[in-house]
């Protein structure tokens, strides 16, 4: 689903990277647990969270997460703003509750984690080769 | 044969130091990926290594981790200065926590940290001594 539909369904305001919302993410991840996300987060996702510190931003980064919606009308703060702009992650707020915001991205065929292909997060466990 | 290249990098982590907790895994991160390491691999190891540093900054007084990338794996070690661990195995629980509400409201804490780990490693050794500390030894193969 490109990060411009999601914008639209969610009713979204843009809070850094207007000029990325034609990229697409493949699966959602609703936390407010940063712990949950790293345990269950899928490669090319978006995490909608109630958690607006910067280490939403940490944990989106980390997780390769490409784009954050914060819901509940939540603000990210000044450092989750800049950490976002400087690792290339979009952020998005919506003022609709973390219920409502991924029930009409998955009605509007945005799947979940455990759906996906495989099932496990721990993508990437067959041995790779060296790229050194 | 090219020579074997070798990298290493050692970052200090401040306990309580909230500001910067996860700086050094994602510093760590952006350097894995400027070497060349596959994607899924370096997603394997930064999410190892973030929990990890972020056990060291919500429960320990200080800490290093080391990230040493060899031609076969990365190796992530990280040791603190703390109060330490009473039951390992009982922390390797998935949902055993003795976060306080502080760390719990920074989205943390929820008792998946070490699991979490050990999940993402393709070997994670553990070793706490109570009131002195604890290390972890992390690798990733390649």
């Amino acid at each position: 689903m490109k990060l411009e539909v999601v914008r639209e369904i969610l009713d979204c305001r843009v809070i850094t990277g207007d000029d990325r919302l034609d990229e697409e993410v493949g699966v959602g991840c609703g936390a407010d647990l940063m712990s949950d996300v790293l345990a269950f987060i899928k490669p090319n996702a978006l995490l909608l969270t109630g958690l607006s510190n910067v280490q939403s931003v940490r944990t989106a980064d980390i997780a390769g997460i490409k784009a954050i919606v914060y819901v509940r009308g939540k603000r990210p703060d000044k450092e989750a703003i800049e950490l976002a702009k400087e690792k290339g992650i979009v952020l998005l707020a919506t003022k609709l509750l973390m219920y409502e915001s991924c029930g009409k991205l998955y009605q509007h065929g945005l799947r979940g984690g455990s759906e996906l292909e495989g099932g496990s997060s721990d993508a990437g466990r067959t041995p790779l080769r060296s790229t050194l | 044969m090219p020579e074997e290249p070798l990298f290493v990098q050692r970052f200090e982590i401040g306990g309580r130091d909230f500001r910067n907790a996860g700086k050094a895994s994602t510093t760590a991160k952006a350097i894995l990926k400027e070497i060349g390491i596959h994607p899924a691999v370096i997603r394997r190891a930064a999410i190892a290594a973030y929990e990890a540093e972020m056990n060291v900054v919500l429960y320990a007084r200080k800490g290093i981790m080391e990230i040493r990338v060899s031609p076969k794996d990365i190796q992530i070690r990280l040791e603190d200065e703390g109060d330490g661990i009473a039951d390992v195995e009982l922390a390797m629980q998935e949902g055993y926590s003795t976060a306080s509400d502080e760390i719990r409201e920074m989205g943390f804490g929820a008792g998946l940290g070490l699991p979490n780990i050990k999940k993402n490693a393709d070997s994670f050794h553990i070793h706490s001594v109570v009131g002195k500390g604890t290390t972890l030894e992390i690798t990733v193969l390649l």
